[in-house]
């Protein structure tokens, strides 16, 4: 780690910098947390907040670390060292109150293609435990949202791949939970789809407050007016709004921000 | 978590199960047309090649396609067992996988839910198979398509069961070819699906020895009584403890602090 490097993922947590909502209201916190596969360490002591309403972008090349964190943050595998909070619930000691909050849309497709977009979100409001008919009542509401509700009796497999991406976010929603994380939502879409995702996730942030978590490789979808996390080779090198991580690397442009924050930490 | 949220998540995944099923007709048509192979050409090729001698539960000799319609009936189950439970960690259908682990209920209810859904459709498929079966002349008494009941879940929990462990225990069946050699084959014709066990004794005590451990010959023999009404209370227990084995195994296997989930990242 360089000098420059230290003093940027050393810059004092967020809350002092801006007007905050209180520590209770973090949507998701992460704390000191490290991760090794053996002797590979993937994730090295990376400590973030995500508060609620917020729009927070996980910047990393392919291989940072991103999708181990999400695997940890979802519980797909304990955490070892550090903590994971989900509003306040720690995801080791209370994971069932920790996911029944978080909504999930992964960077593999997860719809079953010989279902039908209804049958499919049927399943996931039955794993969450909603009753038939509040399922039906948020299945129409939240595919009518993403602009597909005279395809929910389509099989999944007649969708293009971006409709497929709305129906995962459809999903995700359909139990409300209040933080959204995103792993890479818009790897392989055209333009358009991308577009509309981004606008999107976006717009459910503004209006219902929604706390997400948007990991991607693409430096233009990070939200000017939103915040940015930088992870490389599994450490955090800077994080906050994007102006300022802009300003403290002394650069003009989040894509110039970026290349001098990772060539740093090749060195 | 209320118990009525227990209950809509069973009822999910075992319409997701049954739909699956439905839809896949080709896999449908695949676990009939293998168990009516073996009847309709081996057991009648080998009609008068093997004899079988009278013994439980037959009261009177029988037809070899008699003798072997339970076997068949636990082939049914075996490899629905393997398939649904196998299917999970196969790359296509890792994401469904993910999907409901992060589901809030603990982990191992879902798992005895996803082993329950394969049992309704397993046991779905030995009836569909029985009825068939009835125009060759398998004909057991009434009572015995209502006393297969309990042993058809019975075994099919514990096969089913065996597919959860060795999809959370062995990352190198990466395709179904590998769990027919490994796990199926050796299964199944290491049992008394094929010949009754003193014939086996006969020609080499070793392989006696084999089959007689052979959690599928105890589902098998459990199945093949009950089919005429009868309880084998050896076969029942020892499938109940292969299940019981098994499940534990499956369920730590699935543990988030250990386990498949860790491994198979780590090999990303």
């Amino acid at each position: 780690m360089t000098e420059a490097d230290a003093s940027l993922s050393a810059k004092p947590p967020e809350p002092a910098a801006a007007p905050r909502p209180s520590a209770e209201e973090a949507a998701l916190a992460v704390e000191e947390l490290s991760h090794a596969f053996g002797a590979r360490e993937v994730l090295r002591q990376v400590s973030f907040t995500v508060y609620s309403g917020g729009f927070t972008v996980l910047l990393g090349l392919n291989g940072a670390g991103k999708t181990t964190l999400f695997s940890l943050v979802t519980r797909l595998y304990d955490h070892r060292t550090g903590a994971i909070r989900i509003f306040g619930a720690e995801i080791k000691q209370r994971p069932s109150e920790a996911l029944a909050r978080i909504g999930v849309v992964f960077q593999q497709p997860t719809l079953d293609l010989d279902l039908t977009l209804a049958q499919n979100l049927r399943y996931h409001a039955a794993l969450h435990g909603l009753p038939r008919r509040l399922a039906a009542e948020r299945i129409a509401s939240e595919v009518e949202r993403v602009g597909l509700s005279d395809r929910l009796g389509d099989k999944v497999r007649q969708l293009s791949g971006g409709q497929r991406r709305r129906v995962e976010i459809a999903r995700a929603l359909l139990h409300r939970p209040r933080l959204l994380l995103l792993d890479e939502p818009t790897v392989g879409l055209d333009i358009a789809s991308r577009q509309f995702l981004l606008d999107h996730v976006r717009r459910l942030c503004r209006e219902d407050g929604l706390a997400v978590l948007w990991a991607t490789h693409l430096i233009d979808e990070v939200d000017p007016e939103g915040e940015v996390i930088v992870l490389h080779q599994g450490r955090i090198l800077a994080q906050g709004p994007v102006g300022e991580v802009v300003q403290a690397a002394g650069a003009s442009s989040m894509r110039a921000a970026f290349d001098a924050l990772t060539r740093g930490a090749v060195q | 978590m209320s118990p009525a949220h227990y209950g809509r998540c069973l009822l999910g995944v075992v319409e997701r199960e049954g739909l699956r099923f439905i839809n896949q007709r080709g896999r449908f048509v695949a676990a009939l047309v293998r168990p009516l192979v073996w009847l309709l050409i081996f057991a009648t090729g080998f009609h008068f090649v093997l004899g079988v001698s009278i013994i439980p539960p037959y009261r009177t000799y029988v037809p070899y396609e008699v003798y072997i319609a339970p076997g068949l009936i636990g082939m049914i189950q075996l490899f629905q067992g393997m398939q649904s439970s196998l299917s999970m960690v196969y790359d296509r259908e890792m994401g469904s996988m993910r999907t409901l682990l992060v589901s809030p209920l603990p982990r191992w209810y879902l798992l005895v839910a996803k082993l329950l859904a394969g049992v309704i459709v397993s046991v779905l498929q030995a009836y569909v198979f029985l009825a068939i079966a009835w125009f060759w002349e398998i004909e057991p008494p009434a009572i015995g398509y209502l006393a297969v009941l309990p042993a058809l879940i019975l075994s099919g929990m514990m096969l089913g069961a065996l597919g959860l462990l060795l999809s959370s225990a062995i990352r190198q069946l990466e395709n179904f070819a590998g769990v027919m050699n490994f796990v199926i084959f050796p299964m199944f014709f290491a049992s008394s699906a094929l010949y009754p066990l003193w014939r086996v004794q006969e020609a080499s005590l070793p392989l006696y020895y084999i089959c007689s451990l052979n959690p599928f010959t105890h589902a098998v023999e459990l199945i093949r009584f009950a089919l005429y009404g009868q309880l084998d209370w050896v076969s029942a227990a020892a499938v109940v403890a292969a299940l019981l084995v098994f499940m534990a195994l499956a369920i730590y296997g699935y543990d988030p602090g250990r386990g498949m989930m860790l491994r198979r990242a780590a090999a990303e």
